[in-house]
């Protein structure tokens, strides 16, 4: 464990390490302070940061405009509901298949799109994951259960202890959060997660330093759908019912908004993404129904006033401030 | 030895022959200078050579292998690297880094051992970190490892490309235009840099604009005009030769730079 | 075989709308090399603007002419939904017009997701429905097809608006100024042409169109909601693709292709895939030939 201490400590700084540790006991002690209604909305809190720590590999560390990023979401969500269902498979057996469910669907789909600029790749994931959610409506294999989708899903069970109340899945989203989040933390440092970076700064240079970069930006997808696909396996066992309608263009929105207000490629970035999208409208309840509202106008007032986010990575947070001090240099090209 | 040979090169655009039936051979351990008048073809001919663009006929052989139709980062791991001529540096990560994605081609570590860390994980990206260090020392940036790459004054910029072009243990390393926009003191730094770069056993296709710079670092140079080659010799020989004279008297533009 | 001419009538009348939108996507594009995701927002304001000024206003009541009454309305959505779009410019775009690819696209979107919860704010998140015989339910039968006078009026002022907009762009000095834009702006500027001015008349042009499509939808279906403009939107984007973005008449061609394509689609194949015809076209369109029908073969640059 030691290196990854010695790296976490470098993140965070000694002084901060305090901070962090009391937001791990906060973590732990949670659900024993609040209402199992805080517990719950603590639940999805935790749920919305797998989901933004799996876009923000995609659209983060490589760069990659996923604006569907609800389909592979979906894929999970409906994979242990469909195994669960129909073969009484266990649901938390169907975690790592929910997650490589996702991952081969966005190996599948991304493959002919990888190719895309910026803009175009948004628009094609959009375009897929509207034909899935159009897909799953429409029933296809009598396996999705058309609109109304599938319920019945059986409750996960962990060392012959069934999982069903608030509590039970807050200690299990956060667990898979805290692992998730140190992964990340380790993969940042990585060669994949430099190759990431490398191919998002500039592709036609990483090609040439003898980077794939259309193998590189596959798993980005590959990586970021798999955890996407954890999420909804998480999703599913929770509500034990699904619907289409849970997947469409606006939870991708959602999920991508969280990444870009807490600022691309940033881990902490995501938590406070997280944070306003899905604790923030429960503790003002007025401004529920203008939530959107308000988050569209902040996307818009983040690109002018502060594009690296609110809690920018330590990579956006250097590229900010030397720009600040406004040194001349070269262009970096376009392609 | 031949290192690289070019064989009966040809692309066309449209209906324009961009490069017409080019052929050379680079020797290991030599440089080599490419060099002719604006639009002679020389960046397509790079572009050909790094699997920008594909041949319509030809072949570029790198020892026994055929190069043609592989994909730029292939050939990459083939070993020939490149530096741009409009500088392409990573440039909102730190020069370490930059030099680091050189490395990139030559180690292994995937997503599994990223996560992980296993020992083997953890021993190469200290090796990653270390290499990189040394080909930063070879340039004389070491001291600005942890600056990010758009901060380097430009002349620094070029510098780095060429270290991090290094780091991919390139048999043959193609340098686009490396003195464009450099000072006299920055390219007199850059031949002796050149110097050392074939010392170490790297052999180096350069083009180039400053004629100064071509003609005292090169052991050969080949000559291009209107995509074709002219001729091909001893820089000595080059400066006596009349075609390559009357191509470049031909172009104005070019005089200023022609020192005989 | 009535089927057959019932379903293209009823995917050109779809089309044209389709080509209307798709023209704001084409021209944005053509400016300014950027999707404006907010457009679709446009497109929805132009058909709520026309209800308050249908229902909530009785305008029609002042007027005594239904017709003369409609084309009043349709200048004046035309006019507040070209003040949104100059705004949205002005305030969303302009700033980020250096800074690079990625933040002018995360601004349009979020500037759309505004624009849809402000829409659903103002007016509520329920549906909303046009009266009956704003439009005289007039029908004509030509060979078996009915055709309603509601229809002749889409078409009518589709292409009416559409050549109109073919003529100021080929044939005028504005038009001139507008394709110097799209080919490079410092040129443009070099030769004379208030480039900011354009990218504005670009962003009255668009959203003009877009609001009056709007309004037409709204007469047409009678009902409609403020997610709407979402589902329009990217399938006048996909018009906009497969005719070649930034390329004006490939705007109209892609639309009437993809509102027939629709209608067959939905009449032989199923309706509960129509919207995923679109959607694959789109798809296929992007991976095959991204110049799209009409495009111009750009050359590759490394």
């Amino acid at each position: 464990m030691k290196p990854l201490w010695h790296k976490l400590t470098e993140m965070i700084g000694r002084t901060q390490k305090v901070w962090y540790v009391a937001l791990l006991i906060l973590v732990l002690v949670f659900p024993g302070m609040t209402t199992s209604y805080w517990t719950d909305v603590a639940f999805f809190f935790g749920l919305y940061i797998l989901l933004g720590l799996s876009l923000n590999i995609i659209v983060g560390y490589a760069g990659l405009f996923n604006l569907g990023h609800a389909a592979f979401y979906a894929v999970g969500a409906y994979t242990t509901a469909i195994l669960n269902t129909v073969l009484g498979i266990p649901v938390l057996y169907l975690l790592p298949i929910s997650a490589l469910a996702a991952a081969f669907f966005a190996y599948l789909i991304t493959k002919p799109i990888l190719h895309l600029r910026g803009d175009y790749l948004a628009i094609v994931t959009i375009g897929f994951a509207e034909i899935v959610r159009i897909s799953l409506i429409n029933n296809i294999g009598g396996l999705t259960g058309g609109p109304n989708g599938l319920l019945g899903i059986s409750r996960p069970e962990l060392f012959g202890m069934r999982l069903y109340t608030p509590t039970h899945f807050y200690y299990l989203v956060w667990f898979l959060v805290i692992m998730v989040i140190l992964a990340m933390v380790r993969l940042e440092d990585s060669r994949l997660g430099r190759a990431w970076n490398y191919v998002r700064e500039d592709e036609l240079a990483a090609e040439a330093m003898g980077i794939d970069a259309t193998r590189t930006k596959m798993l980005a997808f590959v990586v970021g759908s798999a955890l996407a696909g954890v999420a909804g396996n998480i999703y599913a066992a929770k509500m034990t019912m699904i619907a289409p309608e849970s997947f469409g263009f606006w939870e991708s929105v959602v999920i991508f908004s969280i990444v870009i207000l807490g600022g691309m490629g940033s881990i902490p970035g995501v938590v406070v993404g997280a944070f306003g999208m899905v604790v923030w409208p429960e503790i003002f309840r007025g401004f529920a129904e203008a939530r959107m509202l308000i988050f569209g106008a902040a996307m818009v007032l983040m690109m002018l006033f502060r594009p690296q986010g609110l809690w920018p990575s330590p990579r956006a947070r250097r590229a900010m401030e030397s720009q600040k001090k406004s040194r001349p240099s070269a262009k970096a090209g376009t392609a | 030895m031949t290192l690289l040979q070019v064989r009966d090169l040809s692309k066309s655009f449209g209906g324009l022959r961009a490069v017409n039936d080019v052929s050379f051979e680079i020797n290991k351990g030599e440089i080599l200078g490419l060099i002719g008048p604006n639009g002679a073809g020389k960046t397509t001919v790079f572009n050909l050579i790094t699997g920008i663009y594909r041949p319509d006929t030809g072949q570029v052989m790198l020892a026994s292998d055929n190069l043609v139709g592989l994909r730029p980062n292939a050939i990459t791991k083939k070993g020939i690297a490149r530096t741009f001529q409009t500088l392409r540096l990573f440039p909102n990560m730190t020069v370490w880094e930059n030099v680091m994605a050189g490395r990139h081609v030559r180690t292994r570590a995937g997503f599994w051992l990223g996560v992980f860390k296993f020992k083997s994980e953890r021993e190469e990206e200290k090796h990653i970190r270390e290499t990189s260090i040394e080909y930063l020392k070879l340039v004389g940036l070491e001291h600005l490892k942890d600056e990010l790459a758009k901060s380097l004054p430009y002349g620094d910029q070029r510098k780095l490309e060429i270290a991090r072009a290094l780091a991919t243990e390139p048999k043959l390393v193609i340098l686009d235009e490396p003195a464009g926009g450099l000072n006299d003191q920055e390219s007199w730094e850059l031949v002796e840099l050149m110097r050392k770069v074939r010392d170490m056993g790297v052999t180096i296709l350069l083009i180039e604009h400053d004629m100064e710079v071509v003609m005292n670092i090169s052991d050969r140079i080949v000559v291009l005009d209107n995509g074709e080659k002219i001729a091909e010799g001893t820089p000595e020989a080059i400066q006596q030769d009349s075609r390559v004279i009357e191509a470049y008297l031909g172009k104005e533009e070019e005089e200023s730079s022609w020192h005989f | 075989m009535e089927m057959f001419f019932g379903q293209i009538i009823n995917g050109i009348t779809i089309g044209s709308i389709y080509a209307l939108v798709a023209l704001g996507y084409t021209m944005v594009y053509g400016v300014l090399r950027m999707i404006n995701f907010a457009h679709g927002e446009l497109f929805t304001l132009g058909a709520y603007m026309a209800f308050t000024m249908i229902v909530s206003m009785n305008l029609a009541a002042y007027i005594p002419n239904a017709v003369v009454a409609l084309i009043v309305m349709a200048v004046m959505v035309a006019g507040l939904v070209a003040i949104v779009g100059v705004l949205l410019e002005r305030i969303a775009y302009k700033p980020l017009r250096q800074s690079g690819r990625l933040a002018p696209v995360i601004s349009a979107l979020g500037a759309s997701i505004f624009l849809q919860n402000a829409i659903m704010l103002i007016w509520g998140a329920n549906y909303k429905v046009f009266p009956e015989g704003v439009v005289p339910s007039i029908t004509w039968e030509i060979g078996g097809v009915s055709i309603t006078l509601m229809r002749v009026l889409i078409l009518s002022t589709s292409l009416t608006l559409m050549i109109a907009l073919y003529v100021l762009i080929q044939r005028t000095q504005v038009g001139t100024a507008i394709r110097a834009c799209a080919l490079d702006h410092d040129t443009a500027r070099l030769m004379g042409i208030d480039v900011d001015k354009i990218i504005r008349l670009v962003f009255i042009i668009g959203p003009a169109l877009g609001g009056i499509a709007g309004m037409m939808v709204g007469l047409y279906y009678r009902q409609i909601g403020f997610t709407m403009g979402w589902h329009y939107g990217i399938k006048a984007f996909t018009a906009a693709i497969l005719g070649g973005i930034g390329n004006i008449p490939g705007a109209m061609v892609g639309g009437l292709i993809l509102g027939v394509a629709e209608s067959l689609g939905a009449g032989y194949i199923s309706n509960a895939w129509k919207d995923a015809i679109a959607f694959l076209i789109l798809i296929l369109i992007l991976i095959l030939r991204p110049t799209g029908l009409l495009g111009e073969r750009v050359a590759e640059k490394v």
